[in-house]
């Protein structure tokens, strides 16, 4: 098992390396002049060239990058093109992101993960279409389309929620929470079907598996044969898949953000994208990176610890 | 509970039979339609008794074992008939009935045992869960499932139940899965081809085991298999299924020795029995094939095969009359209204022979190998796959291969191909020139000479393509040839490998098992091979289609004179088609000798306990003799002799310090053992004594 | 039955399978027949080929069904009401929102199949030679698809397109190799299951060329998966086409692009202006659920 978490660590920092090495050429290099590009087509020369030197881009492109992760690496995220440090711009979206994906987990992960099972028990039935089906429709639709529908229905129509998910400076934690539901329930909107999915294939293939049949021809009730033998198996896989929408949600929301008004991680990387702030752009995408790699490295071992195949390796 | 308690035993029960089907049918729903599958099957297994069932793959066999248990798929429905378990009528129960049934009257196990238990819980708990079923507390159970894994002879039980299913080797599990089976003491226990996809070695063990606990445990057996052998091994009586009916039935020895139904005298008829050999005669087939699913027969199922219907101008009355079983005296019953003459069924292939060219001993050897190795690397380990091996095959010779899985055989065959690059130093030459390591070094008259069958024609043949395009693309990459050459020269191929031109548009999909082994060999021919490797050619077929293919391989040899390297875990198929054969041990050449020489003492101590565990059509068994543990990795191979950790006949510390070398020891007879062949020969009159120098438990080595 | 559970669960379909391989000729055509019957009679494939076939109708047929031209402005009939005449209101430079909700499918109609078509050759491409290799080749390959599947598609796009400027060609070539990896990953894991088929290894020994084994010979055989993987991609390309107009990045003003609609007016959806910012999120909708009832029915039939 060590070895497998060693391997899969060791391949999370290559990938983070490759990631560092394309967002630093593809923002900076790529674009040609960056001072000429934040400043625009009327400023001097000179003005370019001072920001340029400035912000470091007249070095060669290898001195730029080794000291942008260098200074990455030590914590030291540099300065936005608005002379604010990245870090404090970066971190309490960070911290505003995590908040909203924690919620929108803890309502979806059980609800889809119930939802498949449910319908993989009732395969082809009518309760398993609508989920199957409905589950689908709602995963496709995109998260600022349900966005708009939903406040026009809770917080307009109905008006029981707020239409902006950035609770009053100084609001109590059940009401942040309050601001934070609509903006979740998108979420649950777009992630249920996706979740439920794999859930409801996990659960199908595990019950077709030959050790059901040995434990129903044993004389196990069926209800034992789903509880003991079949979501042991079938669920391992759901936990890579709930892992790898951590990506999404750190970072992938950036219409939700927007439509609610919320200073998530999303929304600083639009801004940024939006004032061609390069430093903060970067910092925010290898971050955004960061988390995605954390969280399916943890997902890997989770599911390492779980399924004895790889926690005690094979000896034949 | 309801009712009558079925877990409780009545007088009454005490008497019935283990298991009765009166005239049981079974239909499954495929594209809409509901099609019938079993055809009023009826027969009984008394209390204690041995019931095999055979017949070929899609005749229905499975699905009465299913029933039996009332566990049919979903699309599966009885349509008529009764199920009796041990006095419970099946059908007439509640599912909870059933399922209580199940935990204490009924157990089975099935093929694959890798994928029969669970992979994420622990063996122990796997098999305490049977008795917790029964009641019994947690830590008895516990403890009745440690013994009873030591009951099926796992060394080290309180180990093994710690252990999780793909820790451990396929005949283990399987072991498992019978002591999860027998460990609710069943009346009956169905096997459903259980020792199918293991080595002989571990079929032979399997067997022994369940003969053993069945004789402790007083059980009932329904046993499944397409392997006659096996279910002369193993049953008192039998019944042959042909499409859904019951066509003969009677004591095993008496269904062999004197079988009166057609189908039966066929299906016998194909398997090489008694040490036959391709130079004696042909294998008889069957015609035709089996009648689609649930398909329309008002007479006999098998009349449209019936070669004895034919001859004797019957058609009105086998077409027309469903025959009934006619009683033939001591249980043994035949749906043939000419029982009589079921034995004068004529032979669908003449006897005689094929013609064979003569093959010059002398000849430059067509292919030859010398300290062939192959090393991989897996994880940081090297792992030895094969080991100077080294052989010479004259032209027009088959060369048995033999050999455990995991002895390399494949290993062997991908080298020699250039499909794996063998290491350095290793020598394959083709008439004398060297040939490249890999594939695509290798000359284009090189690439064409030595060609392959492999074992499953289903991943052998592109699917997307049709045989056409299947047989003309090797035509024109191998020879060059296009245009209205290359199809005459299509058409010619196809004539030879007895492919019906007309069928040659269809996908494989289309097309039998035997049919696109046709195809495939008619591919592997295409170039005009000198050499072609045949891995397991037909152990993917039923018996009457093997005997066609192997026909079929001995014809196409005796007109091009081309030589074969057969691989094959059958060892009655092997000594039919080779001439000499060479045993595999852990990437070792063991023996290499005439395939007469090789099934009779003196022999090396491998091949004489890999043949005792076969078992034949025959009867006339060979003393078992077990070899200890299974296969040792090929990562860690065994210090000196590589099978002394096993060999029934090790001598002493010699075994474990030095490697024998492959010595001549008779002439054309190599062998690789201390043992000099003299004593051999006497030694093996008799069967080994236990080995003395360890108390060691068989499953060590595979731990 | 449906007290007995083995009967509602039952493992694969027994003995069947030996006696399909003994069937005629006509059945491999019977079998594709099947599959369109499978089709014909799914309810949501039908369903989602209707809306599909509304909104491809629209893009066609847009400009001469449309009441209005979408593209001119009228501010003195700003923000009205839906009624009769302007059957979804108008927006805020008076425009009718029915006409632009019906142009509108055109752009998204052109982009996003675009878009998925470079992914679907590309990912195909690299699947094939990444499945095919392993080795070192797969291992670099796959680190790359792994870097670019660690930021969300959205921020790739975004990034690229502040990079490039937003145009609907730099739109349909980045979202084309954004999702290449995700492609070349499905397409990847079926030619890994094809590669250890003995035709491949029939195919090496008559010495074929590496491209004639990955193209004429495994390809074919990934195709369903392929075709699959295009429909469900095509929905995503929708996805994040119309998110990446929403936040300006995509197809540009003053096109009526739904995406772009919407963000135009989403602020004005507290005035209680709900209609410019409501028809084209219900018509996003519509056309993502119609392209994935199509997909799911077209998995279905892919896997029998």
């Amino acid at each position: 098992m060590a070895r497998f978490i060693g391997k899969r660590l060791a391949l999370g920092l290559i990938t983070l390396f490759l990631l560092s090495i394309f967002v630093f050429f593809g923002s900076q290099v790529l674009p040609g002049d960056v001072g000429r590009r934040v400043l625009g087509p009327f400023a001097t020369p000179g003005a370019v060239k001072a920001l340029n030197h400035q912000l470091g881009t007249d070095r060669s492109v290898i001195s730029q990058y080794l000291s942008w992760i260098g200074g990455f690496l030590h914590g030291d995220l540099g300065k936005s093109v608005t002379g604010q440090s990245v870090s404090g711009i970066v971190g309490p979206a960070l911290l505003k992101s995590a908040a909203l994906a924690l919620l929108a987990f803890i309502i979806v992960v059980p609800l889809a993960i119930a939802g498949g099972v449910f319908a993989a028990l009732h395969e082809g039935r009518l309760s398993d279409r609508f989920i199957s089906v409905g589950g689908l429709s709602a995963t496709s639709v995109p998260d600022f389309v349900w966005a708009v529908l939903l406040i026009l229905v809770f917080a307009l129509w109905i008006g029981v929620l707020p239409a902006t998910a950035q609770a009053p400076p100084g609001a109590g934690f059940f009401t942040q929470v309050e601001y934070l539901i609509l903006p979740a329930l998108c979420l649950v909107f777009v992630l249920f079907g996706y979740i439920a999915r794999m859930a409801r294939a996990g659960t199908i293939e595990a019950l077709d598996a030959d050790y059901s049949r040995t434990a129903l021809i044993k004389g196990l009730p069926y209800r034992s044969v789903v509880f003991k033998h079949v979501l042991r198996n079938s669920l391992l896989p759901t936990i890579a898949v709930v892992a790898t929408q951590v990506g999404y949600l750190i970072g992938g929301l950036v219409a939700i953000e927007l439509v609610f008004n919320y200073q998530g991680i999303g929304q600083a990387l639009f801004r940024a994208a939006q004032q061609k702030d390069f430093p903060v752009l970067e910092s925010a995408v290898l971050i955004v990176g960061i988390v995605y790699l954390v969280a399916t490295l943890l997902a890997d071992i989770a599911y390492s610890v779980l399924n004895p195949r790889i926690r005690y390796g094979s000896e034949t | 509970m309801t009712g009558a308690a079925p877990t409780e035993t009545s007088p009454q029960q005490e008497t019935a039979p283990a298991l009765e089907l009166n005239d049981l049918e079974v239909e499954y729903r495929v594209r809409g339609i509901w099609r019938r599958v079993l055809r009023g099957v009826s027969f009984e297994i008394a209390q204690g008794e041995s019931y095999g069932l055979v017949g070929e793959s899609g005749c229905g066999k499975s699905t009465a074992a299913f029933a039996a248990l009332r566990y049919l798929p979903r699309n599966g429905r009885v349509s008529g008939g009764s199920i009796n378990l041990g006095g419970h009528d099946l059908i007439a129960m509640t599912g909870e009935e059933v399922r209580k049934l199940r935990i204490k009257t009924v157990s089975m196990v099935y093929q694959n045992p890798g994928s029969a238990l669970n992979p994420s819980i622990k063996i122990g708990d796997q098999v305490a869960e049977v008795y917790r079923l029964m009641g019994v507390g947690d830590d008895e159970a516990t403890e009745r499932a440690q013994e009873m894994l030591g009951k099926v002879r796992m060394s080290d039980p309180a180990r093994v139940m710690e252990r999780y299913p793909h820790q451990l080797s396929g005949g283990m599990n399987q072991r498992v899965v019978i002591a999860m089976a027998l460990a609710s003491d069943p009346t009956l226990l169905i096997l459903d081809e259980p020792t199918t996809g293991l080595d002989a070695t571990v079929e032979g063990e399997v067997l022994d085991l369940v003969n053993g606990l069945r004789a402790e445990f007083g059980t009932s057996l329904l046993f499944i298999s397409h392997n006659l052998g096996v279910i002369g091994k193993m049953c008192d009586r039998m019944g042959v299924l042909y499409a859904g009916r019951l066509v003969e039935e009677g004591r095993v020895q008496e269904v062999f020795e004197n079988p009166r139904h057609p189908y039966t005298v066929g299906l016998l008829r194909c398997i090489p029995r008694g040490g036959v050999r391709k130079d004696q005669q042909r294998l008889d087939t069957i015609a035709g094939f089996l009648p689609g699913l649930g398909a329309e027969l008002p007479g006999c199922v098998f009349a449209d095969r019936c070669g004895l219907m034919k001859a004797l101008g019957s058609e009105e009355r086998c077409q027309g009359t469903e025959p009934p079983m006619h009683e033939l005296g001591g249980g043994h019953g035949a749906r043939c209204h000419f029982h009589e003459q079921a034995q004068t069924l004529p032979r669908v292939i003449e006897p005689v022979p094929a013609p064979r060219a003569a093959s010059d001993k002398n000849a430059v050897p067509v292919l030859r190998a010398e300290n062939v190795r192959k090393t991989f690397h897996q994880e940081g380990h090297a792992v030895h796959a094969l080991a100077d091996v080294e052989f010479a095959l004259a032209p027009g010779e088959t060369l048995g291969l033999v050999g455990e899985s995991g002895s390399g055989k494949t290993t062997l065959a991908r080298t020699l191909l250039g499909l794996t690059e063998a290491d350095e130093g290793s020598v394959v030459e083709l008439d004398g020139t060297p040939l490249a390591s890999v594939i695509a070094k290798r000359k284009g008259e090189q690439v064409r000479a030595l060609q392959i069958v492999f074992q499953n024609p289903d991943s052998a043949l592109n699917r997307r393509f049709s045989i056409h395009r299947i047989i003309a693309r090797a035509l024109t990459t191998l020879i060059g040839l296009s245009g209205e050459p290359r199809e005459s020269r299509l058409r010619e191929l196809a004539h030879s490998v007895r492919f019906d031109v007309r069928l040659i548009g269809a996908r494989p999909a289309q097309l039998s098992g035997g049919l696109k082994q046709r195809v495939a060999i008619a591919r592997a021919f295409a170039g005009d091979p000198q050499v072609v490797v045949c891995d397991e050619p037909t152990s993917a077929l039923d018996v009457s289609v093997q005997a066609a293919i192997l026909n079929l391989l001995v014809e196409l040899q005796g007109e091009k004179g081309v030589a074969y390297l057969f691989i094959s875990h059958d060892l009655g198929v092997v000594r039919y088609v080779s001439d000499r054969i060479a045993v595999l041990y852990l990437g070792r050449l063991m023996e290499l000798g005439g395939a007469e020489t090789v099934f009779e003492p003196p022999q090396h101590p491998y091949t004489e306990a890999l043949l005792s565990a076969v078992a034949t059509a025959e009867g006339a068994e060979r003393p078992r003799i077990r070899l200890e543990g299974e296969i040792p990795s090929a990562a860690e191979p065994p210090s000196g002799c590589v099978f002394h950790t096993r060999c029934p006949r090790y001598l002493g510390a010699i075994c474990e310090e030095q490697e024998p070398p492959l010595e001549e020891v008779e002439p054309g007879h190599f062998m690789r053992c201390h043992i000099p062949v003299d004593e051999l020969r006497t030694i093996q009159q008799s069967p080994p004594p236990p080995r003395p120098d360890r108390a060691r438990s068989p499953d060590a080595a595979a731990q | 039955m449906t007290t007995q559970p083995a009967a509602t669960t039952g493992g694969a379909a027994v003995d069947v399978g030996g006696v399909a391989a003994q069937r005629g000729p006509s059945d491999a055509k019977a079998a594709r027949r099947e599959r369109l019957a499978v089709l014909a009679h799914s309810k949501t494939f039908i369903a989602g080929s209707v809306i599909l076939g509304i909104w491809i109708f629209c893009a066609i047929f847009g400009y001469v069904i449309a009441p209005y031209d979408p593209l001119k402005t009228d501010p003195i009939n700003a923000l009205l009401a839906p009624s009769s005449s302007h059957l979804f209101g108008t927006d805020t430079l008076g425009r009718d929102v029915f006409s632009r909700v019906i142009v509108g499918a055109r752009d998204i109609l052109i982009v996003a199949p675009l878009a998925t078509l470079l992914g679907t050759v590309l990912g195909t491409a690299l699947g094939l030679i990444t499945g095919y290799f392993r080795g070192p080749v797969d291992d670099i390959l796959s680190r790359i698809i792994d870097t670019f599947l660690a930021v969300p598609v959205v921020i790739v796009g975004l990034l690229a397109l502040v990079a490039l400027g937003p145009s609907k060609l730099t739109v349909i070539i980045v979202i084309g190799i954004v999702f290449t990896p995700v492609i070349a990953r499905t397409v990847r894991a079926a030619v890994l299951s094809e590669r250890d088929l003995e035709y491949v290894a029939a195919a090496r020994l008559r010495n074929e060329k590496t491209r004639y084994i990955l193209f004429a010979e495994i390809l074919p055989n990934v195709l369903g998966p392929v075709i699959v993987e295009f429909t469900v991609r095509l929905g995503y390309a929708i996805f994040t086409i119309a998110t990446l107009s929403f936040l300006g990045f995509g197809i540009q003003p003053p096109a009526p692009d739904w995406g772009l609609q919407i963000f135009e007016h989403y602020g004005l959806i507290s005035g209680g202006y709900w209609w410019p910012v409501v028809f084209p999120a219900l018509a996003i909708a519509s056309l993502v659920v119609g392209v994935n009832l199509v997909s799911d029915g077209l998995s279905q039939a892919f896997e029998r």
